[in-house]
């Protein structure tokens, strides 16, 4: 008999878990699964006249993610258009990944080892950027980076160039715009492993002789490496698709992955292809996440 | 980031228009091409509330459109996409040719291939697409597509030309010899072959904001004459020309969409763009012609007098009316477009 209320009982609770967990269930069901759903049912249609698709089956979509034909005589070849984007899109967003971490992490540990009552100020200045919405943030920087904007006509003042540079409209315009929106999602999580950090291991490094670097390396490093990779996947990941920033830095001539994606549902009116484009760009950002978890479960397991 | 971008929109889009409510109107209409004025006074001849969203390209409209719960009452489609919405059911047979204005449309807007007896669209505006260029930079010839296709020195990296898939590769056809739409591959060829070629000397593929060309960030762009014509009036080294190898014409049309929520606004709304008076404020505002008969009697003195407006008579043989290519054609277009912007 008390076997039997125990299993009730068991039984009991289960359910209420599930009862509790359903409101999270449901929301994800229906705004994360159901839409993807969607977006892989549409990367197997066949593209309507004029957007849109129709209901046929079809792997052309997927197809054309890599491979095309040619235009005029139906060779196939691989999509030289489609794999310059992936790879200009992969190095644009590793290179914004390296630039934050290099103006990021010493920035964190500034305001880590700033005194208690500071560091709230600190922490509210790297807030700021977020008043204000990306698209604002994004053509001020363009202001200044402009034939006639202010650095051009300080470094025309200093005598430093005879002729303004042309940075509007290149690569750099759009790694400068991403590594400054991008920033402070660096900022954040490093310092959150900094301020953890017991500084008290340091200064037991320095008195067993270990030297500045080594003790970083050996001390520092290892304890706050989680915060910088979190913060590596938390730029790298936006980055890969980021829309605004290189639409507008870059003019219209540099596309990334995520204007690509746009084009087929306006201009390209390739839904398909749209569709399995958004999947691929998924499926770059599932291997990146993949590799974050196996980084981090390896260092719980190792500590 | 785009995410977030369409979520606040949608977020402010909800609370702003009040979907049901009397005596509102929502128009639809490309960026920089609604007369503040002329909103402001239909707004208080008829008591309704306007509310304005615009876009930037007609793929991007029919885009949105087509997908549903938009909230719009009014549309304006080019020429070229107007039977794609008829055929599509997405346009009200409001009938404008019944309405007491639509005796001032001039007669050549009356009867229109895209729209014969003008039972769904008004007229908007026409223009043209051409070339236009800082003569204070570049002093030669402007009357040619070369300027973007094969840039003379003084413009390279300077140059603009706007993403619209349809007139750019249109114009670059001409260029090399044949006619929009085509379906000889090795004119497409040749046309891909040369606007590849050619990009590398573009600083943009943008509908950029006409202070870049003010300020002369840039200093040449495919562009439509009415637009040109606003940048002429602040900064006067901006000139406007007529490729010889062929540029396009084109207009632009109003209509009632089917789903629309306020028809009896919306209707008149039509009509009362077809007034003259109100068809030169159009005018005025975006530069471009308007097709409403005796509305130059109240146009500006600077806008009867633009060169921008009036097509030059050697010029006019090479015109070429906007038109919408086969699904196979336009495919190619897609292509051509994807190869061009990678």
């Amino acid at each position: 008999m008390a076997t039997d209320a125990e299993t009730l009982s068991i039984r009991a609770d289960t359910r209420r878990r599930w009862v509790l967990a359903l409101p999270a269930v449901t929301i994800i069901t229906l705004f994360s699964i159901l839409p993807l759903g969607v977006v892989v049912a549409y990367s197997f249609l066949t593209p309507g006249d004029y957007g849109n698709v129709k209901w046929i089956i079809s792997f052309e979509g997927w197809f054309h993610v890599l491979f095309e034909r040619d235009i005029f005589d139906d060779t196939v070849s691989l999509s030289d258009a489609h794999l310059t984007i992936v790879v200009r899109s992969v190095l644009l967003s590793l290179a914004t990944t390296g630039i934050t971490l290099v103006l990021g992490v010493p920035t964190a540990w500034f305001i880590a080892t700033r005194p208690q009552r500071q560091r709230a100020f600190w922490l509210f200045l790297i807030t700021i950027p977020f008043w204000t919405n990306l698209l604002v943030r994004t053509i001020a920087v363009q202001e200044m980076i402009r034939s006639d904007g202010i650095v051009n006509r300080l470094l025309l003042w200093l005598g430093l160039i005879d002729a303004p540079i042309q940075m509007m409209f290149t690569n750099f315009a759009i790694l400068l715009g991403m590594a400054y929106v991008f920033l402070p999602l660096m900022v954040l999580p490093v310092y959150a492993a900094i301020e953890r950090f017991d500084f008290r291991l340091a200064e037991a490094g320095y008195d067993l002789y270990a030297s500045r670097l080594y003790c970083l390396r050996k001390v520092v490093l290892p304890q706050v490496k989680a915060g910088i990779i979190a913060g590596s996947i938390l730029v790298f990941v936006p980055s890969l698709g980021a829309y605004v920033t290189p639409r507008i830095m870059g003019g219209g001539t540099t596309l990334m992955l995520g204007n690509l994606i746009e084009t087929q549902f306006g201009q390209g009116r390739d839904w398909p292809l749209g569709a399995a484009l958004s999947l691929t760009l998924t499926a770059l950002v599932l291997v990146a996440l993949v590799w974050y978890t196996r980084l981090t479960t390896r260092e719980r397991r190792d500590g | 980031m785009k995410t977030r971008l369409v979520l606040t929109t949608a977020i402010l889009s909800a609370t702003t228009l009040p979907a049901f409510a009397e005596g509102v109107l929502n128009i639809y209409n490309f960026g920089l091409y609604t007369p503040p004025d002329l909103i402001e006074k239909f707004e208080t001849t008829y008591g309704v509330e306007v509310t304005l969203t615009e876009y930037d390209s007609n793929e991007t409209a029919m885009a949105k459109i087509e997908a549903g719960g938009h909230g719009f009452d009014i549309v304006v489609p080019s020429a070229s996409v107007v039977p794609i919405y008829i055929g599509k059911g997405l346009l009200l047979k409001s009938d404008p040719n019944t309405m007491e204005n639509f005796k001032h449309v001039a007669p050549e807007w009356v009867s229109v291939e895209w729209d014969p007896d003008r039972s769904y669209t008004v007229p908007w505006v026409w223009g043209t697409t051409g070339i236009m260029v800082n003569k204070d930079v570049y002093a030669g010839d402007i009357n040619t597509s070369a300027i973007f296709l094969d840039p003379p020195d003084e413009l390279k990296g300077k140059i603009n030309v706007v993403p619209s898939m349809n007139d750019v590769i249109d114009l670059a056809i001409m260029y090399v010899g044949g006619q929009p739409c085509t379906t000889d591959k090795e004119v497409l060829k040749a046309a891909r072959d040369k606007l590849v070629a050619a990009k590398e000397h573009w600083a943009s593929i943008d509908y950029a904001s006409f202070e870049k060309f003010i300020n002369e960030d840039l200093q040449a762009s495919v562009f439509w004459s009415g637009a040109a014509m606003r940048i002429r009036a602040e900064n006067s080294g901006f000139t406007y020309g007529f490729p010889k190898e062929g540029f396009l014409k084109w207009q632009d049309n109003v209509a009632i969409l089917a789903d629309a929520q306020n028809v009896r606004n919306a209707k008149l709304f039509l009509n009362f763009i077809m007034d003259p008076e109100n068809a030169a404020m159009i005018s005025d505002y975006t530069g471009y012609g308007n097709g409403i008969a005796g509305s130059e009697a109240f146009m500006s003195a600077d806008l009867l007098a633009a060169p921008e407006m009036t097509i030059p008579d050697d010029a006019a043989p090479v015109a070429r009316f906007q038109q919408t290519c086969s699904t196979e054609v336009q495919d190619l277009y897609s292509r051509i477009w994807t190869d061009l912007t990678k």
